[in-house]
């Protein structure tokens, strides 16, 4: 049988599509584990729920190249958006959900306009002043939003009308890692699509890109809008399962945060994101029990070594000091 | 038959000891504060004002050990909630206590309902928190209450026009709305409420409007870090020349840093439920053992909201015999006893502190500036519940 | 109003100061460097424990702190930031938040997390009041001005018409081929550095009165900072002066008129202007 060069490539970018036995294993280990450790449930939900953002944002940074410091705004509208739903409209988590990522998407689609232009320095500014800017609409219109108290007494009605949103926490984990787990097959999809060899050949070379033909602006605003709606599923989830939501979602700590997840795991892959998220909680949680005031300056110390070492040497300690 | 009967008192003794390594032989208590971002002062004095206190009163309570698990919650609500829901299920506490800002207990209220546990309120201030759950307790004040004793007091003092500067976000707008509805009702006027970002790095802009309105004096309530910026800025701009004097809740004179203020804060009238400087010998030997204890930190309102915590936590346990849920609750509601500010107790109903409200002035006592309490106002409920 | 004038332009130049060592960092070196803000803390908490524990006059303060933390900084060049000039720019602003927060949580454990409270000398205490006090001016703030005035003028005058001026404008413009001219772009990039550590610092003890000073004023103002450069442009230093002055000015002002407005106003000021002009307002063409 003839190899050509063409099915060559076609059977190296369907391999890297297939699912590997590790993704399986560790699908199943994470699904397992609010039944199996019943006392960890609580905090395998907020990993799953900063997992999603973390891959919202590596969608963002490590496919489109945007360096952004307020995604938090998207986690933060997407929260709102829900607690409202459930709180005004109707309590069932499903659907406002639904309604959440759709009226971030919304948001997404509008802001993405804003990141087309300037240097990395004006993206930066501008994603961080949309989170601010959201963050003081939040704070002012504090009939809607509970201001600066946050939003209280958002009752969910039990998951698809059985599943009781319990103490333990058990609900809510599931709930939030089946979530987690759609959107990144949605993800995982798109990313082994042509869609997604586009976009990383714009994040790779630009004017290479453009040249043959591929409008670098108009795929941009799709990934950052694709994003959003992910960050808002992410809000979306936290306002549900913890039962209100606050200022401090926009906040600049939970985009910095963020991004250092992603850093740790590795931008640019798909499971950077939840490595990272995963990893980061628990640096968090042991560094905060032995020294709950001065963590920061561990995250920090871990951070300079890391970028120092090289990001993607991390792993690998027998390559630190060769260039 | 013999052999039956080994049996069977070898099953009873099985029983009984697994009975009791199953029974709490610890009293767990989860301190929940903020030791890290902007409000780190207030989770620190906490920490060593229960830490004094059980060093004080020992660290056995009805025959069981007192455990305290202390965690930092980055004032993040989510995170909050989180730690408090891992306590209860994970670390089965006895009691939750702490909670530094209005957000984080009110995010709270409802684990404290779902699991029958107790949650005393060390330092929030906000009036609604004790409605959030049957199950609160509150040792700290409340905004309402420093508010209306300020107001009673300023009309009485030629203070008739008054601008009201606060800062943005819950207490702060307690603050203002109770002051201005009792000032009002004593025949004052509020002329201006203006409202300050808590992310606010500049007063000067606000207090230049505050000078341009010419009221008798501006009423301010800032949390306790601003105090200091605020102060300068008021001299800075030569408000006290131009005739305005400078009242306020408690907060903008905080103990820990009133000291470094300088001279700018002399002559500042604040109404407050504590003082460093009270005259009490309960009051003098809980700052000196405090300031041993912290290298020389002076005890402020937040430590003794959470002394007092401990005391109500301490006087009910023993009360219960070390059982925890309704009954603890049941046994710290109603508790009358003196505390470092004076006496104070905890309504049966409403869960709320009452408690002296006491008018003070800055003045330099032996060297150091210190609220010196020259009017007492007794036994002051939280207005924000007598409505 | 003249006052609130007043009040932003010092507020204004204050946050030149504090920014334009970040603004010349970054067209020089393209280097995005968060932990700026942290030199800005070191001189302001130096001054104040000079001042606290050693009684030295605020006057003399100043200089100390700026040639302290420029020596820092340029230790810290040597040291650390020259490893990171080539990596991308995600790098570099993890590594500078590393940096920020190992300050951040270093001068925590070591001063405590309470605001610090600095006693002015007598002289700068006063205030004049002009037109019956229309316009009223804080004498520190008249001081701030001053100070800044000077420095700004300086400053100008050390890029237009030294020889290290034309040398660090040739670097920003292109760095290599400025060196195949044979400048020493290396020592240009540390001097400038550290001159741009060194006036963060001088802002930061400048400031510690009007804004405060406690272990988070890195992460507080560093939007602020970050601010001034982006509307300013990078390839000057007029432009960030009157971006900052801008600022300061529409800070004070909008918290004066629309209070209830109060923080929207900076931000979104900064954005309409990010969004007409992405550049800065005032970077040139062709500039980075």
């Amino acid at each position: 049988m003839k190899v050509t060069p063409s099915s060559h490539f076609q059977s190296q970018l369907l391999q890297a599509s297939r699912w590997k036995w590790q993704e399986w294993v560790g699908w199943i280990l994470v699904f397992a584990a609010p039944w199996a450790l019943p006392s960890h449930a609580l905090i395998v939900n907020e990993m799953a729920i900063v997992a999603l953002f973390a891959l919202s944002l590596d969608l963002v940074l490590g496919y489109a190249g945007i360096v952004s410091l307020g995604h938090a705004a998207f986690l933060g509208f997407g929260a709102y958006a829900s607690a409202l739903f459930a709180k005004h409209v109707m309590p069932d988590p499903v659907i406002g959900l639904v309604w959440g990522m759709a009226l971030t998407t919304l948001l997404g689609a509008l802001c993405s306009a804003t990141i087309l232009r300037g240097s990395d320095l004006t993206r930066l500014m501008v994603t961080l002043g949309m989170a601010l800017i959201l963050l003081e609409l939040a704070n002012k219109l504090d009939w809607l939003t509970g201001g600066s108290d946050g939003l209280q007494g958002v009752l969910m009605a039990p998951l698809f009308g059985r599943f009781e949103f319990d103490l333990m926490g058990q609900t809510a984990a599931t709930y939030s890692l089946t979530v987690l787990f759609l959107l990144f097959l949605a993800v995982r999809h798109w990313v082994h699509s042509p869609m997604g060899a586009t976009v990383k050949a714009i994040r790779d070379n630009r004017l290479r890109a453009s040249a043959i033909g591929i409008h670098a602006n108009a795929k941009l605003a799709v990934v950052y809008t694709v994003a959003a709606c992910l960050a808002g599923a992410a809000g979306a989830l936290m306002a549900q399962t913890t039962g209100f939501a606050s200022l401090d979602v926009f906040a600049l700590d939970r985009s910095a945060d963020v991004m250092l997840m992603l850093v740790i795991g590795g931008v640019g892959w798909l499971y950077g994101g939840l490595l990272g998220a995963v990893a980061f909680k628990f640096m968090h949680d042991f560094i905060s029990s032995i020294t709950p005031q001065y963590w920061t300056f561990w995250i920090g110390l871990f951070l300079v070594v890391l970028v120092l070492v090289g990001r993607d040497k991390l792993f690998k300690p027998w390559k630190w000091g060769r260039p | 038959m013999q052999k039956r009967h080994l049996l069977k008192s070898l099953l009873v003794g099985a029983l009984l000891s697994s009975a009791g390594a199953m029974a709490q032989d610890k009293f767990k208590i989860g301190l929940i504060l903020p030791m890290t971002g902007p409000f780190a002062s207030t989770g620190k004095q906490i920490e060593a004002a229960v830490k004094l206190y059980i060093a004080q009163n020992g660290d056995m309570l009805a025959g069981k050990k007192v455990e305290l698990i202390v965690k930092d919650d980055t004032s993040a609500p989510d995170v909050t909630k989180r730690i408090a829901q891992e306590l209860v299920v994970n670390d089965k506490v006895n009691v939750l206590a702490g909670f530094g800002l209005t957000p984080l207990a009110l995010a709270t209220a409802p684990i404290a309902t779902q699991s029958k546990t107790p949650l005393v309120v060390m330092a929030a201030a906000t009036s609604s928190i004790t409605e959030a759950s049957p199950f609160i307790i509150r040792t700290s004040f409340t905004l309402p209450q420093a508010a209306v004793g300020l107001a009673d007091w300023a009309p009485k003092n030629n203070i008739k026009k008054v601008v009201s500067l606060v800062s943005d976000y819950g207490p702060g707008i307690d603050a203002e709305k109770y002051f201005k509805d009792r000032f009002t009702f004593n025949g004052g006027q509020v002329i201006d409420t203006l409202r300050v970002p808590m992310r606010n790095p500049d007063f000067a802009p606000f207090l230049q409007k505050v000078r341009d309105a010419k009221p008798d004096a501006v009423y301010v309530f800032v949390p306790s870090g601003a105090g200091a910026a605020l102060m300068k800025q008021f001299a800075e701009r030569g408000m006290d020349k131009a005739g305005i004097r400078l009242i306020g809740t408690g907060d903008v004179t905080d103990d820990d840093i009133l000291n470094g203020m300088g001279d700018v804060a002399m002559g500042v009238i604040t109404s407050h439920h504590y003082s460093a400087s009270h005259n009490s010998p309960l009051n003098k030997k809980f700052v000196e053992a405090f300031s041993k204890a912290n290298g020389g930190l002076r005890p402020n309102f937040m430590a003794v909201g959470g002394y007092d915590g401990m005391r109500v936590i301490y006087e009910a346990a023993k009360a219960t015999k070390g059982a925890g849920g309704q009954a603890l609750l049941d046994a710290m509601k109603g508790q009358v006893f003196e505390s470092p500010r004076g006496p104070i107790f905890i309504d049966a109903q409403t869960r709320d502190v009452v408690h002296n409200i006491y008018i003070r002035k800055v003045e330099r006592v032996g060297g150091q500036l210190y609220n010196q309490e020259f009017e007492t106002i007794k036994d002051v409920k939280d207005p924000g519940k007598t409505r | 109003m003249l006052t609130i004038l007043f009040d932003g332009i010092a507020y204004g130049m204050l946050l030149f100061i504090l920014a334009v060592g970040l603004a010349v960092t970054m067209g020089l070196m393209n280097f995005i460097n968060l932990a700026h803000g942290a030199f800005a803390m070191a001189g302001g908490y130096l001054t104040v424990v000079l001042m606290q524990r050693l009684d030295v006059p605020f006057l003399i303060c100043l200089p100390v702190s700026f040639v302290v933390t420029g020596l820092m900084g340029a230790f810290l060049e040597r040291t650390l930031y020259r490893r990171m000039y080539q990596k991308p720019h995600l790098d570099q602003v993890l590594f500078s938040i590393g940096l920020a927060f190992m300050a951040v949580s270093s001068v925590d454990y070591v001063m405590g997390s309470q605001q610090q409270i600095m006693q002015l000398p007598e002289w700068l205490k006063g205030r004049t009041e002009w037109w019956d006090g229309a316009l009223g001016m804080g004498h520190y703030r008249l001081f701030i001005i001053a100070v800044c005035a000077a420095l700004t003028v300086a400053l100008q005058f050390v890029l237009s018409s030294t020889r290290f001026g034309s040398q660090l404008r040739a670097s920003v413009d292109d760095s290599r081929v400025a060196a195949g001219l044979g400048i020493n772009v290396n020592l240009i990039f540390a001097l400038t550095f550290a001159v741009g550590s060194g006036l963060a610092g001088l802002g930061g003890a400048l400031g510690a009165e009007v804004l405060g000073l406690d272990p988070t004023f890195p992460l507080k103002f560093m939007v602020y900072f970050l601010i001034v450069v982006a509307v300013g442009g990078t390839t000057s230093i007029t432009g960030p002066l009157l971006a900052a002055l801008l600022l300061g000015i529409a800070d004070v002002a909008g918290k004066y008129y629309v209070p209830k407005l109060g923080a929207f106003i900076v931000y979104a000021l900064m954005l309409l202007i990010l969004l007409w002009r992405p550049q800065g307002l005032f970077s040139r063409q062709g500039g980075k």
